[in-house]
């Protein structure tokens, strides 16, 4: 299937002249088009799906909350808002200044719930990171019982979020097989750091395998014959894994830790039904379904600011860390400096 | 190494043989000691919780909070429990279910994303960075905010509890690593053999889908199964905009109720969890093989 | 060096891409769609007529449900019931809801509300109010299940069940139940003796911990919201007496620290394992701790009604239960009005009661002998429900009880002093209030 259109599009691209007279006749003019066509299924799903809320998020975030009529006692529509809902979150701000939202509304837990969400992500997917990498290396080698070993890794990833929620709930239990294990009482559910302990141990063992699957592939990629050369040259194991493994690998494994980056960010099922929120635990996901359940547009105001953030984590990734897929490699040097 | 110096005999003449192993096994004992080391701590790694999880779901549910590290109390109940129907669940259909939406999830978002990462990786066209920009922001919006507008979307286009109404927002959520993930993996193969195909009189489609595709096999086969679980795990928009009739397993599970209202179905829930890995598990033992030898088993030249 | 050229130039141009795309969405947001939060202008017009209809609600645990709904359409084969069951959760029932009346959806014409939903959805105006044609005779009901129902001196829904908490003790080391809070605490000697722990409730940080801290703080004589629902009321000495029977039982290690991880299901454990004197839980507890093959005290246990502040006063039970009301949205009104009716009828409450356990809403079956032979702990959950508060009957239930649970939780969990954890439990259920205008 995918042959036919391939070769179709391809063809059609290429038959056809420049439509805009205006365009500079080039090479690119024609992959232009036939890149159009290759490209234009992705965007006009992610435009129904993602596009759209994202647009009505962020008009109905300038909108007032409803509000209750004292007299009637029933809603009626808030109106325009201008950045109300943006201060509330930015600034606390819950009517009477910054910082004017008391502990226990919404508005007060923006930047601990940012806070939390970074932790989180700073440190599951670094952890995520080191391991799956471990386990891709692990994995690339050639030994009796690889397939075991393979499936093993993968059966965190395979066990349904809210099932692997409810399963690390059951372990991190008072009386549960973790502290009886240890031989703690440890309460992994309750105040302080053990809780955001649990988030991660629990969100590090369910994806760390996606890092190992990527970074796995990446490892399958490389040419054999370039160990070969450099092993020839003399480079010890640890240059050959920092001058040819880690390079070649580098796209996929920035592709992984940026995607896991961005999920980790937006984290909601895990936390929601191992701690609840306790102990400052509440992500920003989970602030905006509690906001969702009192003010549809506050918490639209509140999505974009997600949106923003994650946004910028991104930015930030592609610009200094050099996490660009389409960037090509410069030919690749045979030795090990 | 240069790119260029990829060829095809130097595929054939290594892939099979050479490694980085072989030093391991071969040339440094303690090397492949410590390799079986990390291979049995990986394993206990993904093994003992889902262990954990195994022997609860045989455990009957009078002592689900039982914690001897063994099975006690064996009981297949729970999995009966899993599959009645007594109580209106119906976890087979669900199970079914899971398996079409993923499915076609998957071959659809991998039609779809070869065709762009083809585009991204290989084409010259303006706004290349924009278009993965564009991509990429579709994984920034928060997943919690998408259920309502789109709730109301498919309701004026009737499309609650319809299969489109899962597998359509399923497939824009993989489409964005999809893309990334293969766009990578194309932009590292060696397009030299791609133009001396179309130079043997291959159209690009032809050199492509013969030629880049199997070379690509591994990241292929790797997205594959990527996408097929992110499907598979998908909860929070499917327990809005489905109903009983596209049910997947996940609502399907958090659908199970204790037989008293406040009592939580552990026991259950954790032989459904087990029943709905083993497919997957399945699928990765079969798939692996083409992941393991993607290189050499699609025959670069053909 | 690898992979490091072109990079510069390469990142540059996606970061820009990047910012364009997030100006592009920003820039077309305003052309978005309005949302619907709220208005009740197009409510409850007409659709008083009969035919077929769906009744709504969370998962039919003990399957007691559709053999109601069958016994209904044996006799009305012209307006046929048809269950729609959601998930187990009740967030997802609640927002599931949210969803279809914004949406207007017709096909959900009777919809089972958790009794802290009523007040919202009631001022949202998807609820039809049960006055003039709809008007019900609540006169056999108890009264708290009526009063939880209602909002702004309006019945929303039709209570269908209730529920009440209940105290089980050992009766092997607590011959008689302590009838105060003072009573059972002088009691913890025994536990201590025991090598067990004393007591516990639900202090998880969910739903559960605001009716625990309601159910002390409404013990004490104190509530948390005034009547008119206009006003926090936990600035008082009885809040803070309530609350800091909780904290102090905490600081004294008399509920132990791993309390604050409970939700229903844990302390149940604690007790059947035998490591529990006292324990606050609802009924379902009862036939699980006589039947569960791990429970150590099934033959041990005993159930009281809640203890109260001073002798001769019971304690006061946060109110449980779910209520029938009719979507505004429906087609079918009177069938609709007939059917929660039928709900509620002495045939299906007694049905529901004795296949599923389900504590009714009418006052006499507590009282009919052969079925408190067979739920022996029905007087005490009578006493119980007959003293319950509804949790705070107001439409911004979610932010309230947010604001309770995170103070609350500050408070047991010792991170903050009773007093903090109140002042701004009343300023946050005060802002909650005020619908954060």
């Amino acid at each position: 299937m995918s042959t036919t259109s391939g070769v179709a599009t391809g063809e059609f691209a290429q038959g056809k002249p420049p439509l805009d007279p205006g365009k500079r006749k080039s090479l690119h003019d024609g992959s232009g088009r036939k890149a159009a066509v290759l490209i234009a299924p992705t965007i006009v799903l992610l435009a129904i799906v993602i596009l759209y809320p994202v647009i009505s998020a962020v008009s109905q975030s300038f909108t007032k909350d409803a509000g209750l009529d004292p007299a009637t006692g029933m809603f009626v529509q808030g109106g325009f808002a201008g950045v109300t809902n943006y201060k509330l979150w930015l600034l606390q701000d819950c009517g009477s200044g910054a910082f004017s939202c008391p502990p226990g509304t919404l508005g007060s837990q923006f930047w601990t719930a940012t806070g939390v969400t970074f932790l989180f992500t700073v440190v599951a997917v670094s952890l995520e990171t080191l391991l799956g990498f471990t386990f891709a290396l692990v994995m690339h080698r050639k030994f009796k019982g690889r397939a075991i070993l393979r499936a093993s890794v993968l059966v965190p990833w395979a066990i349904p979020t809210a099932v692997t929620a409810k399963l690390w709930y059951f372990i991190f239990a008072y009386d549960g097989i973790a502290n009886k294990i240890l031989g703690t009482e440890i309460l992994w559910t309750g105040d302080g750091w053990p809780p955001k302990a649990a988030i991660i141990i629990a969100d590090t063992w369910k994806t760390a395998p996606f890092m190992a699957l990527l970074i796995l592939a990446g490892l399958q990629v490389i040419d054999e014959s370039v160990y070969e050369a450099a092993k020839m040259d003399g480079a010890t194991a640890w240059q050959r894994f920092k001058h040819i493994t880690l390079p070649l690998v580098r796209p996929a494994l920035m592709v992984a830790v940026l995607f896991r980056t961005l999920d980790t960010l937006r984290m909601y099922d895990l936390p929601k039904i191992l701690t609840g929120g306790a102990g400052d635990t509440s992500t920003l996901s989970m602030l905006v379904v509690d906001q969702v359940r009192t003010g549809f547009n506050a918490a639209s105001a509140l999505s974009t600011l997600t949106f923003l953030i994650v946004f910028a984590v991104a930015f930030i990734f592609i610009k200094f860390l050099g996490a660009n897929v389409t960037e090509q490699r410069a030919p690749k040097t045979k030795k090990a400096a | 190494m240069a790119t260029t110096s990829r060829s095809t005999s130097s595929h054939r003449g290594h892939t099979v043989t050479a490694s980085g192993v072989e030093v391991v096994q071969h040339r440094n004992v303690p090397a492949a000691v410590l390799t079986y080391v990390g291979v049995v701590l990986i394993c206990l790694w993904g093994l003992l919780p889902f262990y954990w999880m195994i022997v609860t779901s045989f455990r009957d549910v009078g002592f689900t909070f039982d914690t001897t590290p063994w099975p006690t109390h064996v009981t297949l109940e729970n999995y009966t429990t899993a599959f009645s129907t007594d109580r209106g669940n119906h976890f087979g259909r669900a199970l079914l279910n899971s398996v079409f939406i993923g499915a076609v999830t998957t071959v659809v978002g991998l039609v779809v994303g070869v065709f762009t990462a083809y585009a991204l990786a290989r084409l010259e066209f303006r706004g290349k960075f924009y278009v993965l920009g564009l991509i990429l922001g579709a994984s920034m919006f928060p997943g919690v905010a998408l259920v309502t507008p789109l709730f109301q979307l498919f309701t004026n286009i009737g499309w609650i509890n319809t299969y489109q109404a899962l597998i359509i927002p399923n497939i824009s959520f993989i489409l964005p690593l999809t893309v990334y993930t293969l766009t990578a993996f194309f932009t590292e193969m060696p397009w030299e053999l791609e133009e001396s195909a179309r130079m043997d009189g291959c159209t690009p489609g032809q050199a492509f889908v013969k030629v880049i595709l199997p070379l690509a096999a591994p990241g292929i086969f790797t997205t594959a199964i990527l996408a097929f679980t992110a499907a598979w795990n998908e909860f929070l928009l499917a327990s809005q905009l489905g109903g009983d009739k596209v049910q997947p397993v996940t609502v399907a599970i958090a659908s199970f109720a204790g037989a008293q209202p406040h009592q939580e179905p552990y026991t259950a829930v954790m032989a459904a969890g087990t029943i709905v890995t083993v497919p997957l598990i399945i699928m990765v033992l079969v798939f692996q093989r083409r992941i393991v030898s993607g290189l050499t088993a699609g025959g670069v030249k053909s | 060096m690898f992979g490091k050229p072109g990079t510069s130039f390469a990142t540059r141009k996606i970061s820009f891409t990047l910012a364009l795309a997030a100006t592009g969405v920003l820039a077309l947001g305003a052309c978005g769609g309005g949302g619907d939060s709220g208005g009740s202008a197009d409510a409850a017009k007409g659709g008083n007529t009969t035919g077929p209809i769906t009744y709504v609600q969370g998962k039919d645990n003990s399957g007691i449900v559709q053999p109601a709904i069958d016994k209904w359409n044996a006799a009305h084969p012209d307006q046929k019931v048809t269950l729609k069951e959601q998930t187990d959760q009740a967030d997802q029932q609640h927002d599931d809801l949210v969803q279809n009346f914004q949406a207007k959806n017709a096909d959900y014409d009777v919809v089972s509300v958790d009794n802290i939903w009523t007040s919202e959805f009631a001022a949202k105006g998807w609820l039809q109010p049960l006055t003039g044609d709809y008007s019900l005779d609540t006169s056999t009901l108890l009264p708290a299940t009526v009063t939880a129902e209602t909002y702004n001196k309006t019945l929303y829904a039709a209570p269908t069940t209730s529920d009440g908490g209940l105290l089980y003790y050992r009766k092997d080391l607590v011959p008689t139940p302590p009838k105060t809070w003072d009573e059972m605490m002088s009691m913890c000697s025994i536990a201590k003796q025991n090598g067990i722990d004393c007591y516990a409730g639900q202090y998880a940080q969910y739903e559960g911990l605001t009716v625990n801290v309601a159910e002390a703080i409404n013990t004490f004589g104190g509530s948390i919201l005034s009547e008119d629902g206009k006003t926090a009321t936990l600035d008082t000495p009885e809040a803070k007496a309530g609350l800091d029977a909780l904290v102090k039982g905490f600081q004294d290690g008399d509920i132990p620290k791993q309390a604050t991880t409970y939700q229903e299901e844990q302390g149940r454990q604690s007790f059947e394992d035998g490591k529990l004197l006292f324990l606050r839980n609802w009924p379902y507890v009862y036939s699980l701790a006589k039947t569960d093959g791990s429970s150590t005290v099934k033959e041990t246990f005993g159930v009281a009604p809640l203890p109260g502040a001073t002798d001769g006063k019971t304690g006061a039970s946060s109110l449980g239960g779910h209520a029938a009301g009719i979507s505004v949205y429906s087609d079918h009104k009177k069938t609709a009005f007939e059917f929660i009716k039928f709900l509620q009828s002495e045939e299906i409450q007694k049905d529901w009661l004795t296949k599923g356990s389900a504590a009714p809403v009418i006052a006499s079956l507590y009282d009919d002998p052969t079925l408190v032979q067979q739920f022996p702990y029905l007087p005490e959950l009578k006493t119980s429900i007959e003293n319950a508060v509804p949790r705070p009957v107001t439409p911004f239930y979610p932010a309230v009880t947010k604001a309770i649970q995170d103070n609350a939780f500050s408070a047991l969990s010792g991170s903050k002093s009773t007093d903090a954890a109140l002042s701004d439990m009343q300023k946050s259920v005060q802002n909650a209030i005020s619908g954060g205008q």
